[in-house]
């Protein structure tokens, strides 16, 4: 038995060092590494995440790479687990990495130091730390196109569309459910500060991980406080768990809003028709009706290269990889017209996400017209305009129905953005930088 | 042959009551010692330094304080992440409320006060055992990751509830907490904590104090009739092992993810230090050691294993042939070895010693 053991351990220690001398790879190709989850609680919504992102890779591969240079896509799953993500980012990281995608706010949150430390931009697009997107404090860290804060604001602005008025939200109440960790609490402070500006009463829910168990949580939403209107901070199967339970007390659906990761197919379909009605945020298109994506379904499933099933191509998480990876292309072809049309460093490609500025026209070209909304991103500002649309589920698929809402960044936002950044940075013994 | 202590006579009491009598574990103890402190920082990559041998030590700290507990006094516990949680709160609050206070006192006040918290939460094991007392400690688990779930105070006011380390140096310009921590200082002073503290235990459970742990595990009534207070048994027992988590959770925060929410310390961390002081060993140090290596690196292994075979498999497949075999090796070892991998190696020293004429 003790040689089987001694058997075992050198095996594994023999693989071990293969696996360490292997990552020193093709170096005329751009790498990019994504910190995903295909296993664990939250693999059903993170599969189609991760698809779309490797996807879109495999078509600008096809189509030859970012001015000429291709790109080398690697993968590590991190269960949605805050130490395993930790682990995966010291596997994947290397000068030449051009963002890490956390896809987790608990995972940005532990990498944030250690990535600006090894100086690679962290790219949390519409999650992780929203003070992150104060440049001049966090030069790595990129949070656009909208941060939880942003998402909150917008979130009571349509509720103030709805109700005719900002006045006449004085007196009503607005119920958050939401996941009980780094992600789900990061709206609270805005909604709180929300309701003593415009006079509404704030309830939050919390939802213990995994999300199974909401009853409780639900009998006093329905029954004892009765909110005018509940968003939702939910991810993977407390979503669904969410909205049945939200159906079996009898709430209404349209005045239900979850926020952009509460709003995939993954969501609604488990609760069939009780979810019709549901609505959430979004900051990009679903379907297949646009030029890049059809690129998708052409050079990569067409030619028996897709990551995943052809069926999930335009579904909302799908879609949101995709619009991932074109955020990470953009930055890295702004950033070879600034340091040139080769592989670049972290460093470097830090610079290009800075200068990002995806134009409308640039928009058409990259074949993502009416996709998503044009972003520019400044020294001081990593996160854009904010603004987001609410999208609600009909039975069968995503429609729209508002127009983008905008939050309101200066005046409010920013300064409390500006004010949590400096508290990270007296704690951390940052100076923070000048933009000029 | 080799490993015979023939000839090795023993003069004086010290002699004969070292950790370590025999003349081939003392040249092995010293053969690792070098390894770990020269041969480690000089030879691992960044990627093992912070990934393996940071984790595997703080783990390592976290079943010694467990074996304590259920190992040597008997007393099942699941309330270890919570009591981590602990370490890892009162380390952050104190530090940033007195940033001049030196880190490692940081970290044993940062124990000391999770020993009280222990201390409180083994009250009940007075009264009952075995399962029962396990699920009066599930209450401390819940309770204490509510709390600091709950009330902002601990974490400063932070929006997301997640702390983060603030840079702290051990001597003046040699950080290690914080982003300029360098990877070899942070498993340099890991080591020696750990093992300072792993000889600490090893005493422990060898002196007086030890062996009424031992006594009340093995039978309570029969210790109380001999003279023994399992109050102060017991107590002694939650309040040292408290310690020993509450410095190893202070340790997960600042040393090894640099950042952590209430969620990290959640009901599975609890499950994980249990099943590596069932598979290292109950009632061994060096079955805290071997528990902690087989939890924390098999799985890393594993996982690195498959794609060093093959590059292109999907990370999906080789999620779940790593949970298939760990599963499976656990299962496999328990059945080959109940008594954990600390007696397999006592059984691998014992028939060294006959080879090669066994009887």
């Amino acid at each position: 038995m003790k040689f089987k053991a001694l058997g075992l351990a050198a095996l594994g220690a023999a693989a071990m060092t293969t696996a360490a001398a292997l990552p020193a790879a093709a170096v005329d190709k751009q790498f990019v590494p994504g910190l995903m989850y295909r296993s664990g609680p939250y693999a059903p919504n993170g599969i189609p995440f991760a698809n779309g992102f490797s996807d879109y890779f495999r078509m600008i591969n096809a189509k030859g790479g970012i001015n000429g240079v291709e790109i080398e896509y690697e993968e590590c799953d991190t269960a949605y687990n805050n130490d395993r993500g930790v682990e995966c980012y010291e596997r994947l990281k290397r000068p030449g990495a051009a963002a890490i995608t956390p896809l987790s706010t608990g995972i940005t949150y532990a990498l944030i130091d250690r990535a600006t430390a090894d100086k690679i931009p962290v790219l949390s697009m519409g999650y992780g730390r929203t003070a992150g997107s104060d440049g001049t404090v966090f030069p790595y860290v990129f949070t656009l196109p909208a941060t939880y804060w942003s998402g909150a604001d917008v979130i009571v602005n349509y509720i103030a569309q709805k109700e005719g008025g900002y006045e006449n939200l004085k007196g009503k109440k607005i119920a958050l459910v939401y996941h009980d960790s780094a992600y789900g609490k990061e709206p609270i402070g805005t909604l709180e500060a929300l309701a003593e500006k415009h006079g509404f009463s704030f309830h939050p829910f919390p939802v213990a991980h995994p999300g199974l168990e909401q009853k409780a949580t639900w009998l006093q939403i329905g029954r004892q406080v009765r909110p005018d209107w509940t968003a939702m901070w939910g991810w993977g199967v407390m979503n669904s768990t969410a909205i049945k339970e939200a159906a079996a007390v009898g709430y209404p659906m349209d005045k239900f809003i979850g926020i952009w990761w509460s709003g995939s197919e993954q969501d609604v379909t488990p609760a069939g028709a009780q979810a019709v009605g549901y609505k959430s945020l979004n900051f990009h298109g679903t379907g297949t009706d646009f030029p890049a994506i059809q690129d998708i379904l052409t050079l990569v499933h067409d030619a028996g290269n897709g990551t995943g099933p052809r069926e999930e191509v335009g579904t909302v998480l799908y879609n949101r990889g995709v619009m991932n990876a074109a955020v990470i292309t953009e930055a890295i072809r702004t950033a070879q017209g600034i340091h040139g049309e080769k592989p670049l460093t972290g460093e470097q490609i830090r610079d290009g996400f800075e200068a990002l500025n995806i134009t409308e026209a640039r928009l058409a070209d990259k074949g993502m017209a009416g996709f998503m909304e044009p972003i520019q991103i400044t020294c001081a500002d990593h996160e854009g305009t904010g603004r987001a649309f609410v999208q609600q589920w009909d039975g069968s698929t995503w429609e729209p129905v508002s127009e983008w809402v905008e939050p309101n960044r200066e005046g409010l936002l920013r300064p409390m953005i500006e004010e949590a950044a400096a508290a990270y940075a007296a704690e951390k013994g940052i100076t923070p930088r000048t933009c000029n | 042959m080799l490993y015979r202590e023939a000839g090795q006579f023993k003069t004086s009491y010290g002699a004969d009551q070292a950790i370590f009598p025999i003349r081939q574990d003392q040249i092995a103890i010293a053969l690792m010692a070098a390894i770990a402190v020269l041969a480690v920082p000089a030879l691992a990559s960044e990627y093992f330094l912070e990934t393996i041998f940071v984790p595997f030590l703080v783990f390592a700290m976290a079943a010694l304080g467990l074996n304590i507990l259920t190992g040597y006094c008997g007393q099942l516990s699941l309330g270890t992440g919570g009591f981590m949680a602990c370490g890892a709160f009162f380390s952050y609050k104190l530090t940033v409320a007195f940033p001049e206070l030196h880190i490692i006192i940081v970290f044993l006040l940062a124990g000391l006060g999770t020993a009280g918290v222990g201390v409180l939460f083994g009250l009940p094991s007075l009264r009952i055992k075995g399962f029962y007392l396990a699920v009066a400690t599930l209450a401390a688990q819940f309770f204490l990751v509510w709390m600091f779930n709950k009330f902002d105070w601990w974490t400063n006011y932070s929006s997301s509830g997640v702390i983060s380390a603030p840079p702290r140096e051990l001597i003046p310009g040699i950080f290690i907490t914080g982003n300029q921590a360098d990877p070899v200082t942070k498993y340099l002073f890991l080591l020696g904590f750990v093992a300072v503290l792993a000889l600490v235990a090893k005493n422990l459970v060898r002196s007086r104090i030890g062996r009424t742990w031992m006594a009340i595990r093995d039978m309570d009534i029969a210790a109380e009739i001999i003279g023994i207070r399992p109050l102060w048994a017991k107590l002694s027992a939650f309040a040292v092992s408290s310690f020993y988590i509450g410095i190893s959770g202070a340790l997960w925060a600042f040393v090894y993810t640099g950042s952590v929410e209430a969620l990290a310390f959640e009901i599975n961390r609890s499950f994980q230090v249990l099943f590596m002081i069932i598979i290292g060993g109950l009632g061994s140090i060096l079955g805290s050691f071997l528990g902690a290596a087989f939890i924390v690196l098999l799985p890393i292994l594993l996982n690195n294993g498959m794609l060093a075979i093959d590059p292109t498999i999907s990370t999906a497949l080789v999620s779940h042939i790593e949970f298939m075999i760990f599963g499976a090796l656990i299962i496999f070892f328990l059945i080959v070895e109940p008594h954990g991998l600390a007696r397999l190696w006592q059984i691998a020293k014992e028939k060294l010693r006959l080879w090669p004429f066994p009887y």
